[in-house]
């Protein structure tokens, strides 16, 4: 319960913040515009999401065999690959990397495995430094923040507040608003941090099988930096990102990016099938790929919610969720917000941690309208709902049952048993509408900012009857 | 070492067989012309800020020489070895004041410092192209770095009309990509942006700040 | 929802489901309903033994709790005429989430078909009876509020705007975000009183922003919740169930 009570506080802060109110409200206006004039023909659309569901589905159902075919082909290719069942296996292989070279400095890439895994802490107290180039990334380094967004993680952040950061960290840099020179700014500082680097860590958008190639899509030019300048790559990935065919890439590359921001295609699509060859001038002399599982061989395990590992991380579920628009990431205190992330971290890291999350939702169903591989997300909010106050112990999900409270087991009994007699209930609605004059005027949270609902005089099954509606 | 790839497959494997999925992998291409495919193309690249410069095979050299000299350029990086070499050096013979031509014949490692901060910009050659979404493809050489399309300030690329797709599907199947791919591959649509802070669109963060295409009819 | 739904001929007869919210907080909107169907020349049949549609304790988990009352609505509607029901929200329960409900249990076929004869008010009135609307009321601006269940799950959110488009008086105003959620959600708005209340809060503003007259909705909990806040609050219009407001414009018994 202590759980909870950090998250109703967590979301009541943001809640009474009016600028991260308006910040993010602004935020996923635009996503959500911006994505829908990507897509301005709906059958298009429709028949795009059929084909990359069916991609990401055939490439889960292969799962295995694909990923050792990754690994020969990597292999083969030079790109030396790595397997890691928890957080603590992966980031101890990417530190024996750094070991090996007499490394101390990482620049990093976008990567949410790598948060997942908190890789950062992790490495700096081995004594190593990792810097953030992506900008969204490094804003929030900066500030000591984890993203509140998957593909924006600096969204919370008005330009004020990022000026403010950037003045009281480099004080040498003179104060400004504007958008241009603050990106500017942090050009001119992360450019020497790529020439220095000595490690580069990246994510992985899709790992190809086929051929064994690492697929980065991004916009800031930071990924192929990180993948290119320093002379060691580390790429790390949850095993579920395989792919079987390269073909299998240009329609998921479309959807990505057109889900996650609107655009035709990312500034860069980036593929990476092997280290430096002898002759090539430049690239990493060793690449390395790190395959994650933490918990994904679990959730696979479950013929329903292994649907969620089909997601591409485009982030349009969070961008048209309205609870998140209302309550941003950070209140999820989970590392990925919104829809996608109420799903796959309480099945990662437990249901007794966040159980809360699948609760979370008003099933309204934006998410699983906009998903791009078709993720049936309210569908898997509510199947985690019954995994939370199930009492059989048989489901797969940890923490299962962690959220059953005998009394509200016993309420919803004592409902059941009412609703399925007719006869009980005619005369519970009966009594109902004798003494509604004493139902009480305040009725809880409800009515702090609602007016109390009304119960009639007379039920409708009264009604009916009156007007002569027959009864069979 | 530790178990983990043998356990992470055999978890994958206790599985119930999942259901094969259908698949169908005849993606649709639109049906363009030439000269349609070239339009779409100008319109994808010029609407994420690429400037693009329609020009003839045999004097394109002319126009680069201009934009140089427009942008006041102090340097421009080449591939002395590569397909563009014989006309860039015919163009600096041709016309004065031309910013000073740079080549680096060794690994960029020898002289990465001089790259990432004293090079104006670089010219490369292009494989192919998309004009569906506007992006062009460069799978890197010995003769054209990855780096020359990434570390200075400005990029030019030459594309040849006659080598645009209509998709991104399109090529990787006429071009027989699953048969070999090179260490890099790389798609570019545009001078390196980003749209982190407010969701308002910034050019030129890690990567080039403006991208030139001289697009040869 | 791209599921193509085939709809029946006009039948003789149908069932009305009335749901439990509409039975005790809004009988006259249940009323209406029945009325418009009648007055389409069907006979309209109210099994008194109906109930709730086991929506509550379903979508808050308790999948055991559910099936006992799922069962005692198709009981109470053994033949095989069309159910109707004035609530997208409940009618998506017992159309999409009855299946699964039963799923691998022996009384899943008898389920399974009771789940096809389910329509929403405005998709049969629409689909089926293929009604015709005679505005007699005074001009007005009208706001619609389509419930998420009624939008996404049942995809009736044309239904509802073509028949407020048949009566002439009535001006069809939009509020911003029309298609987000009001912040009802059922025991949502119990477990998250804050997030549902900063929701119903924009929620009725951008309503009230449109200068609309009437709010309509086909679903009672939006209405609850939207009219709750905005009473409250002391803003906004009145809000009415559709088929309370169709019924009242094209009534003509005072005249």
């Amino acid at each position: 319960m202590h759980q909870t009570a950090e998250f109703h506080k967590r979301v009541k802060n943001a809640l009474d913040n009016p600028q991260l109110r308006n910040n993010f409200r602004v935020a996923m206006d635009g996503l959500m515009e911006k994505r829908s004039n990507a897509f301005p023909d709906k059958k298009f659309l429709e028949e795009l999401r059929i084909t990359g569901s069916k991609l990401r589905a055939n490439a889960l159902v292969k799962q295995a065999d694909l990923l050792e075919q990754l690994e020969a082909n990597c292999t083969r290719n030079g790109i030396q690959v790595h397997w890691a069942e928890t957080i603590d296996e992966a980031n101890h292989i990417v530190l024996g990397i750094m070991d090996s070279h007499n490394a101390t400095r990482m620049i990093k890439g976008k990567s949410m495995v790598s948060e997942e895994m908190e890789l950062n802490h992790f490495l700096e107290a081995h004594g190593k430094s990792c810097i953030e180039s992506d900008l969204g990334e490094y804003i929030i380094q900066l500030d000591h923040e984890t993203p509140s967004h998957i593909i924006a993680p600096a969204i919370h952040k008005s330009k004020q507040e990022i000026a403010k950061l950037f003045k009281a960290k480099h004080p040498d840099i003179p104060y400004s608003e504007d958008i241009e020179t603050l990106t500017r700014s942090a050009r001119n500082i992360l450019r020497s941090k790529f020439y220095e680097a000595e490690v580069g860590l990246s994510g992985v958008n899709f790992a190809v099988a086929e051929t064994g190639t690492i697929c980065l899509v991004e916009n800031e030019g930071n990924g192929r930096m990180c993948t290119t300048a320093p002379p060691v790559h580390i790429a790390v990935t949850g095993i579920e990102k395989v792919l079987e065919k390269l073909e299998d890439v240009p329609p998921l590359l479309k959807l990505l990016t057109r889900s996650a921001s609107g655009q035709h295609i990312s500034t860069y699509f980036n593929m990476i099938t092997s280290p430096r060859k002898p002759g090539e001038k430049d690239g990493p002399k060793e690449v390395h790929l790190v395959l994650l599982d933490n918990q994904r061989s679990k959730i696979y395990e479950d013929e329903e919610l292994y649907d969620s590992l089909r997601c591409i991380r485009c982030g349009a579920c969070m961008n048209h969720c309205p609870v998140y628009t209302k309550i941003g990431g950070h209140a999820y205190g989970s590392l990925i917000p919104g829809p996608i992330g109420s799903v796959i971290e309480p099945q990662k890291f437990g249901l007794d941690k966040f159980g809360i999350l699948p609760t979370t939702s008003t099933l309204c169903g934006a998410c699983g309208e906009v998903c791009p591989v078709k993720i049936p997300l309210p569908k898997l909010l509510h199947r985690l709902r019954y995994e939370q106050v199930r009492d059989d112990h048989t489901g797969a999900t940890n923490g299962q049952g962690s959220r059953r409270s005998t009394k509200e087991a016993m309420i919803w009994k004592i409902w059941s048993w009412a609703h399925a007699r007719p006869t009980v209930y005619r005369t519970g609605t009966r009594m109902a509408s004798l003494f509604r004059g004493l139902l009480p005027k305040s009725m809880g949270p409800w009515t702090r900012v609602r007016s109390a609902p009304r119960i009639a005089p007379k039920s409708l099954h009264e009604l009916a009857r009156e007007e002569g509606f027959d009864n069979e | 070492m530790s178990n983990a790839r043998a356990n992470i497959l055999a978890r994958l494997r206790a599985n119930v067989a999942k259901t094969p999925i259908e698949l169908d992998r005849r993606f649709e291409s639109p049906d363009w012309s030439r000269d349609e495919r070239i339009e779409q193309f100008c319109k994808a690249m010029r609407s994420v800020k690429t400037e693009v410069h329609q020009v003839n095979e045999n004097d394109w050299q002319d126009k680069l020489a201009d934009l140089v000299k427009e942008k006041k350029l102090k340097n421009l990086l080449y591939a002395p070895a590569g397909p563009l070499a014989d006309k860039i050096e015919s163009a600096w013979k041709k016309h004065d004041g031309l910013p000073e031509l740079i080549t680096r014949e060794v690994d960029v490692d020898g002289w990465k410092e001089e790259l990432f901060f004293d090079v104006d910009a670089a010219i490369t050659s292009t494989r192919s192209a998309i004009a569906e979404v506007g992006a062009m493809i460069l799978w890197p050489t010995p003769e054209e770095p990855r780096t020359f399309s990434l570390v200075p300030p400005i990029h030019i690329a030459v594309v040849e009309a006659d080598k645009l797709h209509n998709t991104f599907s399109d090529a990787i199947a006429t071009e027989k990509w699953h048969e070999g791919m090179p260490t890099n591959a790389l798609l570019i649509s545009g001078p390196s942006k980003s749209a982190d802070i407010e969701q308002t669109l910034a050019y030129g963060v890690h990567g080039p700040v403006e991208l030139v295409v001289l697009l040869i009819q | 929802m791209s599921l193509v739904k085939h709809y029946p001929d006009k039948p003789e007869k149908v069932y009305f489901f009335g749901t439990c919210l509409i039975d005790m907080l809004y009988p006259e909107a249940g009323l209406a309903g029945m009325q418009l169907l009648k007055r389409e020349g069907i006979k309209v049949i109210f099994p008194q033994n109906q109930t709730c549609c086991g929506q509550p304790a379903w979508n808050s988990g308790y999948r055991d709790e559910t099936p006992a009352v799922v069962l005692n609505q198709v009981q109470s509607f053994p033949k095989d005429y069309p159910i109707v029901v004035p609530s997208g929200s409940c009618a998506g329960m017992m159309r999409h989430h009855y299946p699964e409900v039963f799923k691998g249990k022996p009384e899943s076929s008898q389920v399974n078909a009771f789940a096809e004869r389910v329509f929403e008010l405005t998709e049969f009135l629409v689909h089926v009876l293929k009604i015709e609307l005679k505005d007699l009321g005074a001009p007005i601006k009208v706001a619609l509020h389509t419930s998420c269940s009624a939008r996404r799950e049942m995809g009736v959110a044309e239904e509802h705007e073509s028949l407020l488009k048949q009566l002439g008086n009535v001006q069809l105003v939009e509020q911003v975000r029309k298609a987000e959620c009001c912040g009802f959600g059922g025991t949502f708005a119990v477990k998250h009183p804050d997030i549902s209340a900063a929701m119903v809060a924009d929620k009725a503003q951008a309503i009230t922003e449109t200068g609309a007259e009437q709010l309509v909705s086909g679903d009672c909990g939006c209405l609850m919740n939207i009219t709750g806040h905005m009473e409250h609050k002391g803003i906004g219009p009145k809000g009415q169930h559709i088929a309370s407001f169709l019924w009242e414009r094209t009534h003509a018994s005072d005249s």
